[in-house]
């Protein structure tokens, strides 16, 4: 009887996991056999005769190259840059300085900036950057998405810094170093795993951000992957299916790519209790 | 903001003896004025003159982007008018259609995570990596990529979905045009469901295993074991759960990418109908007013967040 029960519970158990996983992964099944398909449509159909020749002709389009290789480069790499070094200064000095209520302020932020946060927040974020003349720049996104990331950027930086001994920072005080000296050669370099979670984390949301770059760019040849995508498939009428299939794959592989290296490397689990 | 996101951590805060200050006061506000800098103008500023903007008729173009006038709160008025804000396209319907999408996106989400984080308790191996795997990506690639995925996945003709729900005989169903809330729903749940899987896994993971063991000796059945020693120890970390998956609902926005918040406004929900007010029309003034109220709702949810992390905090102790 308790066999019986057993092998029940088994067969419920993968055929749940059999619908579960189905669930999470049909949809995705698309992006990775249409772009290989030289007459893709929108059903996943297993690419006979596998072929490149849609990636070439991504190529061959100046404005979602230049989105891909260009635009999103410089504006996720940017708000990287600025998040990491800002973010790691700060969690350095709230680490170091005596303020009280330190804590409570960090976690107070991180509230705040999931309450001005999404479209409500854009509205007067939009007028800033207007009234800055940074509109369909990319400074302008740069700063915006950098100012979103930070609080949680600190706040992730805190856990690696409040873990680092004093001892070598006290012997290098006593030794004469200056405050920058002791932050460059002693801080930063103990705290470089902590710098690489954040810079990962701060790429890979700028990569996949949308709102912010449509509604603070204009021009065409200024507009991120992200914005690219979603013109191709709402603009152009018909939308090319072989072409967009293959741009969303390339699109999507730095954001995997990233996550695989940070799963492999470090495992990928919250941090201090964050989500990416 | 984009994908930035709130913690939790319900050991509350930790106070630390006093120690030396290694940092001057004047360095240390030094290392920690650029972060200022960012967070009182893309955080505190904007919350201020949201508030200011709304209670004027300020456009983009035009007069009134030169000198807006002070409208005092027209247009409050004219958001809550009981006669037209019902309407589609209006802000109380998209606030009932963003009611319908929280409830299910958390329901679904929320179930799924619980369900997830059980069917692999304390097992190990390669159908775990994967199912983690596949749960987490869905989560963090892309959003505009996932939306053209989802958008193949739900077409009528050649879609997947209807294709495997012919197999069953079912469908052809138009689902973005005869079932566009639930749709979206359904695309949330697919997007959302790691957070609620990897704390309800972390949370289930902190049960001391001889809990548990106890239980199955006593012989309490698996649901038993669930209801009388699971879920009460890891309800802290469900409500947590279940206040911030709100929160962040709440203000979600990619629908936008799968709907653009039609047809006929039947996926407006609360972040895209800011977006047509404030972005399409330029009606700063109404966005503004639009901005506030939602902003003061996230604010209510973050209180209560605070709240429940304060009541756990005194019970620990």
């Amino acid at each position: 009887m308790t066999l019986v029960k057993h092998v029940l519970a088994r067969i419920g158990f993968y055929v749940l996991v059999a619908v579960v996983g189905s669930f999470f992964a049909l949809p995705l099944l698309w992006l990775f056999t249409a772009p290989f398909h030289g007459q893709a449509t929108l059903s996943v159909q297993i690419p006979t005769q596998p072929t490149l020749a849609n990636f070439a002709a991504v190529f061959r389009n100046t404005f979602a190259v230049r989105a891909l290789l260009q635009n999103s480069v410089i504006q996720a790499g940017g708000a990287m840059i600025l998040t990491t070094l800002v973010a790691s200064l700060a969690a350095y000095a709230l680490a170091r300085v005596r303020l009280p209520g330190r804590d409570v302020l960090v976690y107070i932020l991180i509230l705040f900036s999931s309450v001005v946060t999404g479209t409500a927040a854009m509205v007067p974020i939009f007028l800033l950057i207007y009234n800055l003349g940074l509109i369909d720049t990319h400074l302008g996104v740069i700063l915006v998405f950098t100012g979103g990331l930070l609080p949680t950027a600190i706040f992730i930086m805190r856990d690696f810094v409040a873990g680092l001994p004093r001892s070598l920072e006290e012997s290098a005080m006593v030794a004469g170093a200056g405050s920058w000296q002791i932050l460059r050669q002693i801080v930063l370099p103990q705290v470089r795993p902590g710098m690489m979670v954040i810079a990962v984390w701060a790429f890979v949301n700028v990569w996949g951000g949308f709102l912010i770059p449509f509604i603070l760019l204009r021009s065409p040849d200024k507009m991120p992957a992200s914005a690219a995508t979603y013109s191709f498939y709402t603009e152009s009428g018909t939308p090319v299916i072989t072409l967009i299939s293959a741009y969303a794959l390339l699109y999507v592989i730095p954001a995997l790519a990233l996550y695989l290296f940070v799963n492999w490397r470090y495992g990928f689990k919250f941090f201090g209790g964050i989500k990416s | 903001m984009a994908g930035v996101q709130l913690l939790w951590r319900w050991e509350g805060f930790a106070v630390r003896r006093d120690q030396v200050a290694l940092l001057s006061g004047r360095m240390g506000l030094t290392f920690l004025s650029p972060a200022l800098l960012f967070i009182i103008l893309f955080l505190l500023f904007p919350f201020v003159w949201v508030v200011v903007i709304s209670f004027t008729d300020r456009t983009l173009l035009g007069a009134s982007a030169v000198s807006p006038e002070f409208v005092g709160l027209r247009n409050y008025l004219q958001l809550f008018n009981p006669e037209r804000w019902m309407r589609r396209g209006e802000f109380g319907y998209s606030l009932y259609l963003t009611l319908i999408f929280v409830a299910g996106s958390v329901a679904g989400q929320m179930g799924l995570g619980i369900i997830l984080s059980l069917l692999f308790y304390r097992r190990e191996g390669v159908l775990k990596e994967v199912m983690y795997t596949l749960v987490t990506l869905a989560w963090i690639l892309p959003e505009a990529a996932m939306a053209f995925t989802w958008s193949a996945f739900f077409d009528r003709d050649a879609g997947t979905l209807n294709a495997i729900l012919g197999w069953f005989g079912l469908g052809p169903y138009d689902w973005l045009l005869d079932y566009p809330l639930l749709s979206i729903i359904i695309f949330n749940i697919w997007r959302g469901t790691a957070f609620s899987m990897l704390l309800m896994t972390a949370a289930l993971g902190s049960i001391r295993p001889s809990y548990i063991e106890t239980a199955m000796v006593a012989g309490a059945s698996p649901w038993q074991r669930f209801r009388d020693i699971m879920f009460p120890l890891v309800r802290p970390q469900f409500l947590t759960g279940l206040v911030l998956i709100t929160l962040w609902t709440f203000n979600v926005f990619s629908p936008f990418l799968l709907t653009q918040g039609g047809p006929a406004f039947q996926t407006e929900i609360v972040a895209i109908h800011t977006y047509r007010v404030a972005f399409r029309f330029y009606e700063f003034g109404r966005g503004s007013a639009i901005a506030v109220v939602v902003m003061v709702i996230n604010l209510i949810l973050a209180s209560v967040y605070l709240l429940s992390q304060r009541r756990q905090g005194v019970r620990a102790r």
